[in-house]
């Protein structure tokens, strides 16, 4: 607290000494109206450059829904559940492409929410030494600086054949269940979904820290001090109170899942057949567009639009709703 | 008495509370060993084999186009040059309308429905999937042509990348300026400077480091970024050689890493991995250098 | 629930205890018998290390991390901090009431059967919620809002609520810090009767800033004061001047630092 006055003693000092220099004693005490105008200008774009946000994301939604009107009119809702999709007879539908967004998404989640919830409590409880602690914090949130398209390099050639076979002794055993019913042979959903995981885990892990964190150490002491064993005072206690942080990031990863392309393009198997294995390849959105977006041309245009059009608004809700809960749940504490 | 206590205070270590704790406590480290795992594996692989094919000459020559009868791919330099102008284009654009947005969220209307508004827009802006950003940009740039005529160019992948970093940049600005003590606005305003003085002399450079903090981060996310660049920038293998270049298309190392990881080639894979390493040490260390800015700057949130 | 009242054989004892922080030593060489039954106040100047030395009786200091002590203290013959000792079971029967109120984010109801549940409770739950709530005198304040958020109590209801929670698992000795700071002198009143209350049953050590409430509430008085490090000028290190009961201290104490104290001289 000290240093900052000093901070400011020494700013106001400056400033005077500015304008001592500039000018004969005090010239500036009536402001010139050129100071006024650059106050004003600088308020109006500031303003300009902030509204620069919502234009930017309205014309995404109309640019977007514009391009896509001629496959709306044309399939309207029937395109979210036929799995055709046909350039030679012009037939299009997305449901492949929705199946496949949402079961690699929810499946990451699945695995990525105890993984990541796990971690963050592991490093916020005082288990180990806290430098340890830290380190294991720091490489969690590197992990989300390596680029999707290594993620995706690295899958291809050293995830995927390295987990083959595990995938095989799945098939084999439990081969009858529809989830399972396609043999491993490559790309597929399930490699997908693990570098999902790998992708969403660090958002997961480093918010549910944050929130984890900030829970006041009396509500700890208050659970310790009545002699509630560790993981009763963080199942009880800690996690509860932290919830609507934890459950913001979750949201948060769930966004990115069903939005993230490159790692999932290079490892789906991009294949429009629809089934129901989280072996077989086949496509999300995000992968459909890269993939066939920069070849298409006619109508197949304005159904991959449609498509980004849906991966659009699925993300927004997702968003909206995480920013909603965060609010609903913190509330709730206070 | 209504507790069945135990008579010792001894640790009992068949007690079910017991049992299940440390059984608990070690799923947790199992979960943070896994949790780190990934990172390890991804970035020896990387270290290793990508710089076991990094060389003068990867780094430089031009890549050859795929096919099985060469003895060398080339190298990877127009995709590495041509990164670093995108992101240049990108930080031109965004920086300034990122941090004049930041601006004005905290300076002039803390919580005005509008910036309640534009906070909430960034916040949905940053969830916006980087593929739509691509296909917007195609959209409105490449399918019109409106950039004197061309198609596919380095600056149209540079101004959909920059629509990735915008949001980032605004709510990075936005906080790092709600950290500076309204104390040091008082005393700016109290000595008679005007409010542009007082932003650009006073609360922008207290904020300077958390700012660069954010920056960095943005930037080195839309460096890796490929989705935004397949259709908009496209690829070439070609170094840009004028000004007019620039509108063209333009190679990067994230599409040469998608391109050629899916060549059926084994020298084309190869500068695939050799691509990654120069990628992801450039990244990490951008990454590190904006940690270590935010942990030494005057008003970052680990000190305040 | 009879405890018969055996004067000889201390509750607690502290016997050669000395806490450091990281590097820094906070409190040395304390040694000091904790009487059944009875009421201990441990007072003493800012920084002498009174929180320091009562979280070390129930172990709450493994919660911070650095903290180590050497020395031992004797729980009812044991030496809590022995190798096999479980923290938790110490816990369960030595509670703390802490400076601060910390109610947890639950009902009021929920807040004094969360501590029951956890410890094994087995009898009538609203009986118990009824019955530690009544003996921390804050029940008729609560008994018409049991469901409502142990939040939207006052201060001093909220840290009688938290007496009321610790005294709900029963345990052996109940650990006080400075329960009364924050409370204004009616509440502080009403958690000094319900100390006069829980005497019969438990055995109480309480932190306090006030003479006046050491002298009312306590059997035994033990007075901390800090030296000065010996090259180190900044640190201080406390330590236990005087130990005995409250009306030696309060009327003939032996140390002159003591009297000081407590007529107000320092501190
Ligand atoms: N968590 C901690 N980490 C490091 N040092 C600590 C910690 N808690 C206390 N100390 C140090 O230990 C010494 C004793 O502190 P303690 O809180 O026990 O004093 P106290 O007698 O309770 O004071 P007060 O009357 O103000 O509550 C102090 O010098 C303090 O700086
Ligand atoms: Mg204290």
């Amino acid at each position: 607290m000290k240093n900052l006055k000093l901070d400011i003693d020494s700013y106001c000092k400056l400033l005077l000494r500015v304008d001592k220099a500039n000018t004969s004693k005090f010239s500036l005490r009536k402001r010139p109206t050129s100071e006024k105008l650059v106050d004003v200008g600088f308020k109006n774009i500031v303003v300009a450059m902030a509204s620069m946000v919502a234009v930017v994301l309205f014309s995404i939604f109309a640019v977007v829904y514009y391009e896509s009107t001629e496959s709306i009119s044309r399939y309207g809702l029937r395109f979210l559940f036929n799995s055709a999709w046909n350039p030679v007879t012009d037939e299009y539908g997305a449901f492949t492409a929705i199946y496949g967004t949402l079961i690699t998404s929810i499946a990451s989640l699945l695995i990525a929410i105890p993984l990541g919830v796990g971690t963050a409590i592991f490093i916020t409880e005082n288990i180990i030494p806290e430098y340890i602690r830290n380190v294991i914090g720091i490489m969690v949130e590197l992990l989300a600086a390596i680029p999707s398209v290594v993620l995706g390099l690295w899958a291809v050639f050293i995830m995927e054949p390295f987990i083959r076979p595990f995938l095989n002794i799945i098939y084999e055993l439990f081969g009858f269940i529809p989830f399972f019913s396609t043999q491993p042979l490559g790309a597929g959903m399930m490699p997908a979904i693990l570098i999902l995981v790998v992708m969403i885990l660090p958002i997961i892990t480093s918010i549910s820290k944050d929130s984890l964190k900030q829970v006041p150490s009396k509500l700890r002491q208050a659970a310790y001090g009545i002699g509630a064993s560790r993981w009763t005072t963080i199942f009880k206690v800690i996690i509860p109170a932290a919830i609507s942080g934890i459950t913001g990031g979750v949201l948060l990863a769930l966004g990115r899942a069903m939005g993230e392309t490159m790692a999932v393009t290079m490892i789906i198997g991009n294949s429009n057949n629809f089934s129901w294995s989280i072996f077989a390849p086949s496509y999300t959105i995000s992968s459909m567009l890269a993939n066939q977006f920069g070849e298409a041309d006619g109508s197949q245009v304005s159904s991959l639009m449609y498509a980004a059009l849906i991966l659009m608004i699925l993300t927004l809700l997702v968003n909206v709703f995480a920013q909603w809960i965060v609010k609903k749940l913190s509330l709730k504490y206070q | 008495m209504n507790y069945t206590s135990q008579k010792s205070l001894t640790y009992n270590p068949s007690l079910a509370r017991n049992i299940g704790n440390r059984t608990l406590t070690i799923i947790s480290a199992l979960f943070a060993f896994i949790s780190v795992l990934p990172l390890i594996l991804v970035i020896s692989y990387v270290l290793i084999k990508g710089g076991s094919y990094i060389n003068i000459e990867t780094l430089i020559l031009e890549p050859e186009p795929p096919g099985d009868d060469l003895l060398s791919a080339g190298g990877i330099g127009p995709a590495i040059t041509g990164t670093f102008i995108m992101a240049v284009i990108a930080s031109i654009i965004s920086i300034p309308v990122g941090v004049g947005g930041g601006i004005y969220l905290t300076e002039y209307s803390k919580s005005g429905k509008f910036a309640k508004f534009i906070r909430f827009g960034s916040n949905v802006l940053a969830g916006v999937p980087s593929i739509i950003s691509g296909v917007f940009i195609y959209a409105i740039i490449v399918s019109t042509k409106i950039l004197f005529g061309s198609m596919f160019s380095g600056i149209a992948g540079g101004i959909s990348l920059s629509i990735l970093m915008l949001p980032t940049i605004i709510k990075t600005t936005d906080e790092a300026l709600k950290l500076v003590p309204d104390d040091m606005r008082r005393a700016a305003l109290g000595v008679g400077a005007s409010k542009f003085t007082m932003i650009t002399n006073i609360t922008l450079p207290a904020a300077f480091s958390s700012i660069c903090t954010g920056v960095l981060l943005a930037l080195a996310r839309a460096a890796g970024e490929t989705a935004p660049l397949i259709f908009t920038a496209l690829f070439s293998r070609y170094y840009i050689t004028s000004f007019d270049d620039l509108f063209y298309e333009m190679g990067s190392l994230s599409v040469l890493i998608y391109n050629f990881a899916l060549e059926p080639y084994e020298a084309q894979n190869q500068l695939a991995w050799a691509a990654s390493f120069i990628l992801v040490v450039v990244l990490l260390s951008l990454n590190i250098l904006s940690r270590w800015i935010g942990s030494h700057g005057a008003f970052s949130k680990n000190k305040l | 629930m009879i405890k018969k009242n055996i004067k000889s054989t201390p509750s607690v004892s502290l016997d050669n205890v000395s806490i450091t922080y990281g590097n820094s030593v906070a409190v040395k060489n304390v040694f000091c018998n904790i009487e059944k039954n009875q009421v201990t106040s441990f007072i003493g100047p800012s920084g002498c290390g009174k929180s320091t030395v009562i979280r070390a009786i129930n172990r709450m200091n493994d919660l911070i991390e650095g903290c180590k002590l050497s020395g031992s203290v004797i729980f009812e013959g044991i030496d809590i901090y022995a190798e096999d000792i479980d923290p938790v079971e110490v816990r369960r029967k030595i509670g703390m009431v802490f400076q601060q109120p910390n109610p947890f984010p639950k009902s009021i109801y929920e807040n004094i059967a969360f501590g029951a549940r956890v410890n094994g409770y087995k009898g009538n739950m609203d009986q118990l919620v009824e019955e530690s709530l009544t003996k921390a005198a804050v029940w008729d304040e609560c008994k018409d809002k049991l469901n409502e958020s142990g939040y939207s109590l006052s201060g001093g209801q909220q840290q009688r609520l938290c007496i009321a929670r610790t005294i709900a698992i029963e345990p052996d000795v109940i650990l006080m810090d400075e329960p009364c700071s924050a409370l204004d002198p009616l509440s502080t009143l009403k958690i000094e009767e319900t100390i006069h209350e829980l005497k019969k049953n438990f055995t109480i050590i309480i932190v306090t800033h006030n003479m006046q409430q050491a002298n009312r509430v306590s059997d035994y008085t033990a007075f901390f004061n800090t030296e000065k490090k010996d090259k180190d000028l900044s640190g201080k290190i406390g330590f236990l001047v005087e130990f005995d009961k409250t009306k030696k201290m309060f009327t003939s104490p032996n140390q002159k630092s003591t009297q000081d104290y407590i007529s107000g001289k320092f501190g």
